[in-house]
């Protein structure tokens, strides 16, 4: 038994077969440590993944040996490579800082479900990730979305509207998720395969209305999943009450892994010959995209709840990565996918910092962050920096980011949209400049609900949000890592899509 | 307009999956109350469990047979698949399998034939030629792998096998041989000559079967979940209707803005 043969197939099926076993500890300490336990050999084995794709190109894992169009097919490049990284590294962060958020926000008899669903969420999002068969990330979809929706429901304890967020995000993923059924039927049946490198050689050259239609279901699916500008109405009640880790960790990973979809079954599956993609890139991504920049920013900056506003601003976030797709050259992919890590970078860490202040101050409303910065220092940095981040400050990771954009934006010849990304850039300044002045100028309540004593969050909670905050600030002044790996793996995948 | 009519009604499934759809997602969006909604959600998922069962019955195929791992039989692609959009495809696929029962199992040609074919004399005749010549079936069951690079070939070469050794009922493997020898020439002449020749039959495709089956348990899952979270819904708020839920919830925030506005 090699290990290195094994490596590719050990981020799905680690946790995958641990997660159960959560259940069986006694509540309270044990289900966390044992779930971060996995995160932990799951980041450690997503590493390795990238450092072996990195050096030796693209893996090939034949589930149960049968070989790729028949049998199952784990494929890893460097896109996919680079997102089971981030997810994975972002789990191995939130699930530390989990524990005293959790004890706060969710019956203790309840933890073991709590943290056995995170690992199973996990999991399918790596599997989505991973998986190089059309169906299989159907399968690994709904695994995710399901253990989600549970775990959005636990915010009920707090406020009971997270039951009805959950349910509203249930029908709506379902409806994602059945059109990207129909979508991969109509593939098959035009194909009769399920496997992505098979289906792009199988679609090369057919033209007809099955696979049009099997191309429209599967962007409508995708953009459900996503959270695209007009079918974002699930996210932001989602986001707001779920249970505070949840929606960090949700809103650093789920939408980025159903973005990293997308670019999976516009360039490997479909590709530059199918005739559709360059409308869908003109008339639909492009437009979707800057109105999703504009609308859900400005719907950002009148939000009384900060975490609200966050989510929101999650929206108007994943118009700049549509945007980047929509150029479809090198340079708009890889700025791209640079954003999706860098997204989940700052938003996970400002999701954290709420965090932080609901365990302190019991609400996420923006008047419990009155004169924060004299209560919990830390966790107003935190938020400060990551804040400053999301608008697109020089020496974070938000201006890497920006500027990849903006090269891709002129380079592609979309001049206008260079500039409607600074402007919108400049409405993230809105909303988060808001929170900072509330946090920074206003005198901490003195009565009233919103009264809370000095001291900040704990240790456990301030080492994994300052380690995402670093990771902000390293990767945004080295950007050879993201910034390398993004060009590489939009390379490949253009050249799969047949570009030039 | 004759034409209009047989496309429409020759794709009847196709309009209940179009129906069953559009019906589900009217639901979903139309009621108000939750269970109703989850209820729509199943009938419109039930629809896509239609489609993929039709898209698995193709005219004429049959199991595609590997011989060994990564060795495709009678073109790529063994299974055959889609309806009609690629019998060529699904022939290949079913010459395959006439080359591999003649050499394998002379009991499946031989229920083949039972079924299909209803040639009593053949099917009399292949018994006596089981019974008589035993030891010609290993032979045959070399057969195929000696001419395993075209299909075709092997195929003729079992044809004119049995024609030599077993004679039987000459027309019946006329018949048989004419119909091969058109496999990969025009696709559609050759499915007539299989409607002519009476070897007409609808397979099953088992891989969307089976694609369904992982569907059907995930709409399970779904359905269990949307179920459970109506009823914790309930009993949180003491309705499932969603215009009351809504209401309740915009009390609470505005409620909530009043408190902020008073403090």
């Amino acid at each position: 038994m090699n290990m290195i043969a094994q490596l590719p197939v050990l981020p799905v099926i680690v946790p995958l077969v641990l997660a159960p076993i959560t259940l069986l500890l006694p509540k309270g300490r044990a289900p966390h440590l044992y779930a971060t336990f996995v995160s932990w050999a799951t980041f450690a084995a997503c590493i390795f993944l990238l450092r072996e794709v990195a050096e030796a190109g693209v893996l090939s894992y034949h589930l149960g040996d049968w070989a790729p169009p028949l049998g199952i097919e784990y494929r890893v490049d460097l896109a996919n490579a680079l997102v089971l990284v981030l997810v994975s590294g972002i789990a191995a962060v939130v699930f530390p800082f989990a524990y005293r958020s959790v004890q706060l926000e969710i019956d203790k008899h309840q933890s073991p479900f709590f943290y056995g669903a995170l690992l199973i969420c996990m999991t399918g999002l790596l599997g989505v990730t991973i998986t190089g068969d059309a169906f299989n990330v159907f399968v690994f979809l709904e695994i995710s979305s399901l253990s989600t929706y549970a775990l959005i429901a636990m915010g009920a304890r707090r406020d009971r509207r997270a039951l009805t967020a959950s349910f509203n995000y249930l029908v709506m993923g379902t409806i994602g998720a059945t059109f990207f059924v129909i979508g991969i039927g109509l593939l098959y049946q035009a194909t009769g395969t399920l496997n992505m490198a098979d289906l792009h050689d199988r679609l090369a050259g057919q033209n007809s209305r099955v696979i049009d239609a099997g191309f429209a279901f599967i962007l409508v699916g995708i953009g459900l999943k996503l959270a695209m500008f007009p079918m974002h109405l699930w996210l932001p009640n989602a986001y707001t009450y779920a249970p505070s880790a949840v929606s960090a960790f949700l809103a650093a990973t789920a939408t980025k892994v159903a973005v990293y979809v997308l670019i999976r079954f516009l360039f490997t599956v479909f590709g530059f010959d199918f005739a559709f993609l360059g409308a869908a890139f003109t008339w639909v991504l492009l437009p979707l995209g800057l109105a999703g920049m504009f609308v859900a920013s400005l719907v950002a900056v009148f939000q009384e709840d900060v975490k609200r506003m966050l989510a929101y601003s999650s929206v108007g976030q994943i118009g700049y990565m549509l945007l980047g797709l929509s150029f479809a050259t090198v340079e708009g992919v890889s700025a791209s996918l640079v954003h999706v890590v860098n997204h989940a970078l700052m938003k996970g860490a400002l999701f954290m910092a709420v965090a932080c202040v609901v365990l302190r101050a019991g609400s996420h409303s923006i008047h419990a962050f009155a004169g924060l910065s004299k209560r919990m220092p830390y966790t107003t940095w935190a938020f400060l920096i990551s804040g400053l981040s999301l608008i697109g400050v020089p020496l974070t990771v938000g201006f890497v980011s920006k500027w990849y954009l903006l090269t891709a934006a002129f380079a592609a010849g979309h001049w206008y949209a260079g500039f409607l990304i600074v402007a919108s850039s400049l409405i993230a300044l809105l909303y988060i400049g808001r929170v900072a002045e509330v946090m920074l100028l206003r005198e901490p309540a003195t009565e009233g609900k919103y009264v809370i004593a000095k001291q900040d969050a704990p240790l456990s909670m301030l080492i994994p949000m300052w380690i995402l905050v670093a990771a902000n600030i390293y990767f945004g002044v080295n950007t050879d890592l993201t910034g390398d790996l993004a060009r590489r793996a939009a390379e490949a995948l253009m050249l799969t899509a047949g570009a030039g | 307009m004759d034409g209009w009519v047989e496309f429409a009604l020759g794709r009847y499934n196709y309009w209940i999956v179009i129906v069953l759809m559009m019906t589900g997602l009217y639901i979903v969006f139309a009621r108000g109350n939750l269970v109703k909604k989850v209820v729509g959600l199943n009938i419109f998922q039930t629809s896509v469990f239609i489609f993929y069962i039709t898209i698995g019955k193709i005219t004429g195929g049959t199991a595609p047979i590997y011989w060994k791992k990564d060795v495709y039989y009678g073109g790529d692609h063994g299974d055959g698949h889609g309806d009609g959009h690629s019998s060529e495809d699904a022939h290949d696929a079913n010459a395959t399998h006439e080359v591999a029962d003649h050499g394998e199992a002379s009991t499946s040609l031989h229920d083949k034939i039972d079924n299909d074919l209803a040639t009593n004399d053949l099917k009399a005749a292949l018994e006596n030629v089981e019974a008589d010549h035993a030891n010609e079936t290993t032979t045959l069951h070399e057969a195929p792998e000696g001419a395993e690079k075209i299909a075709n070939d092997a195929l003729a070469a079992s044809g004119d096998k049995i024609e030599s050794s077993f004679k039987v009922d000459k027309d019946a493997l006329e018949a048989m041989k004419d119909t091969h020898a058109e496999a990969g020439a025009d696709a559609a002449a050759h499915g007539a000559a299989y409607a002519e020749s009476g070897l007409q039959y609808v397979y099953s495709n088992p891989l969307p079967h089976v694609l369904i089956l992982t569907a059907i348990v995930v709409g399970v899952a779904t359905t269990a979940v949307g179920l459970a979270l109506a009823v914790r819904i309930r009993e949180a708020y003491g309705t499932i209707e969603e215009d009351e839920l809504v209401a309740m919830d915009n009390v609470a925030e505005f409620g909530g803005e009043a408190e902020a506005a008073a403090s």
